[in-house]
């Protein structure tokens, strides 16, 4: 089996427990955690969120009506509560992946990083322990709030998503540093390098991840051509729209209000699906490395490939269409991300199989 | 490593350590002032109107508009610059594996390279003078190159590597 020929031969790129490995691992762990948080999030916030925000505008509009700006102020400031509501769940969404693709990212320089074994690993332990800290703090900033706050400014919550990210840049800076010696060593590798060969796998997924970021960019001038300045020109105009009638009538100001949730949505699907798929993008490319680390038949290690890329083209496409076609489009869009998932856990049992028994005959069990 | 590889790896980190210091400038000193402009104005724009102050109130709403056009492109800036060095330091370490001898992976790194400064650069532009003409031009070329250099990267990475 060519599994067991490229274990042999990579049995001396990912040493038991070294930095490397917990990187590999913490990486899709985070990547794999922060893609489950965002489908719950679409599931069970999102769209609530935006029902509600929508309701505090009304408000607003209706007092604006009934000439009362203390009700105004009070709307705005539940609109800012849900928004901030929206955003941290947002932001720990978007900072446990990104985590992840550091991580990732940190495990291929390793070989180039000129530190001894265990400050590396060290440094590793402390880039994940900020990793997952950071989105735990960020989530919780709208539930702390600034209870039993040393500040008056700032809150708990945000205290901890700050050193936590102060870990991760302390962490970095070590790797730079480490990174900086091995250049002014003279390039001389302090570990193997990582295996080259060119399988299936890897072409597929370096190449289909180059296409993916591609689709994303080439979408992205698309919005950036065609929507973004007509987008900005609809939302004053239904704002203004908004306050003209709120002095007239209830119904057109409801017009006008779903008519600004409805741009907001539309922006927020073309924001995501533009995102989502150059990550996915980024995410195929990186795990193209790993796949010489994961022991599994090459049939299952392909299954793993195409279900990943297939759940990264269906969830920004079904984003897209959420708008088109309701909830239908998103609860595919949502089975997308399920398949990145499932795909990324698949790969992280091969990879722990193959440091399992990597460590199983380094302790001459096998 | 060779040339084309050096090029994305440090070009990479320099545009990632630069949007970064970029984003640390402007979480500090902007980005605060102008979230509180943009929700001052638009709940200002409402509490006049709910005062029967039409005049205000559109002002108001224009000032959300402006300072909102500013917001969007300076956090894009910050963001695609990253992106786009993370992109380049990724692909960076995947070169070698690249189906093209060294002179087109030299044109492809540097392409990128310089569509990644431009693209961002023309869109922070956009700022200093709303619509202006240069700015999008500038914006255009940029993501025309990054378009460009992953088009082939993507065929390069697909291709045979023994039929260079």
């Amino acid at each position: 089996m060519a599994t067991t020929v490229t274990q042999a031969r990579d049995s001396a790129h990912l040493p038991a427990m070294s930095a490397q490995r917990l990187l590999i691992f913490g990486g899709i762990a985070l990547i794999a955690g922060g893609m489950l948080f965002g489908d719950i999030f679409a599931v069970f916030v999102l769209h609530q969120n935006g029902g509600e925000t929508g309701a505090a505008l009304l408000a607003a509009s209706h007092a604006v009506a009934a000439q009362n700006p203390t009700a105004v102020k009070e709307a705005f400031a539940r609109i800012g509560g849900l928004l901030e509501d929206r955003g941290t769940k947002v932001d720990t969404h978007v900072h446990m992946t990104d985590a992840g693709y550091l991580a990732l990212l940190l495990a291929l320089v390793q070989p180039y990083v000129a530190l001894s074994a265990s400050r590396k690993k060290t440094l590793a332990r402390l880039f994940l322990l900020g990793g997952v800290l950071l989105p735990i703090g960020i989530f919780l900033i709208h539930y702390v709030g600034l209870a039993y706050s040393p500040s008056s400014v700032i809150g708990l919550a945000s205290i901890l998503a700050d050193s936590a990210g102060a870990l991760m840049i302390i962490a970095l800076l070590g790797e730079a540093w480490g990174l900086l010696h091995y250049f002014r060593s003279g390039n001389v590798s302090v570990e193997d390098e990582l295996p080259q060969d060119r399988t299936w796998e890897r072409r597929t997924l370096l190449s289909g991840g180059t296409m993916l970021v591609l689709l994303g960019f080439l979408y992205g001038v698309w919005y950036a051509g065609v929507n973004l300045y007509d987008q900005e020109a609809r939302e004053t105009k239904i704002l203004s729209a908004t306050l003209d009638a709120a002095g007239a009538s209830t119904s057109a100001v409801t017009q006008t209000v779903n008519a600004y949730g409805m741009l907001a949505a539309e922006k927020a699907v073309e924001i995501a699906a533009h995102s989502h798929i150059i990550e996915f993008g980024l995410l195929a490319i990186l795990l193209s490395f790993v796949q010489p680390y994961i022991f599994l038949s090459d049939l299952w290690k392909r299954r793993w490939v195409m279900v990943l890329l297939m759940g990264s083209i269906i969830l920004p496409i079904f984003v897209l269409l959420e708008l088109k076609i309701g909830l239908i489009a998103g609860g595919i869009a949502d089975v997308g991300g399920l398949m990145v998932i499932v795909a990324l856990v698949g790969m992280l049992v091969g990879v722990l199989r193959f440091s399992g028994s990597l460590d199983a005959q380094a302790r001459g069990l096998s | 490593m060779n040339r084309p590889r050096q090029v994305l790896i440090f070009g990479g980190l320099a545009l990632a350590a630069f949007g970064m210091l970029f984003g640390l400038y402007y979480a500090v000193f902007v980005e605060h002032q102008t979230l509180d402009q943009m929700g001052g104005s638009l709940a200002a724009a409402f509490v006049h109107a709910a005062e029967r102050n039409t005049a205000e109130s559109r002002s108001a709403l224009d000032a959300y508009a402006s300072t909102k056009y500013d917001y969007v492109r300076q956090v894009d800036v910050h963001s695609h610059w990253i992106g786009l060095a993370m992109l380049m330091i990724v692909l960076g370490a995947a070169f070698d594996r690249l189906a093209f001898g060294q002179r087109i992976q030299s044109a492809i790194a540097w392409t990128l390279f310089a569509g990644s400064v431009i693209f961002p650069l023309g869109v922070i532009l956009q700022t200093a003078s709303h619509g202006s003409a240069f700015a999008s031009a500038l914006a255009i070329a940029g993501s025309g190159l990054v378009i460009i250099a992953l088009a082939v990267t993507a065929f390069g990475f697909l291709r045979d590597k023994t039929a260079q």
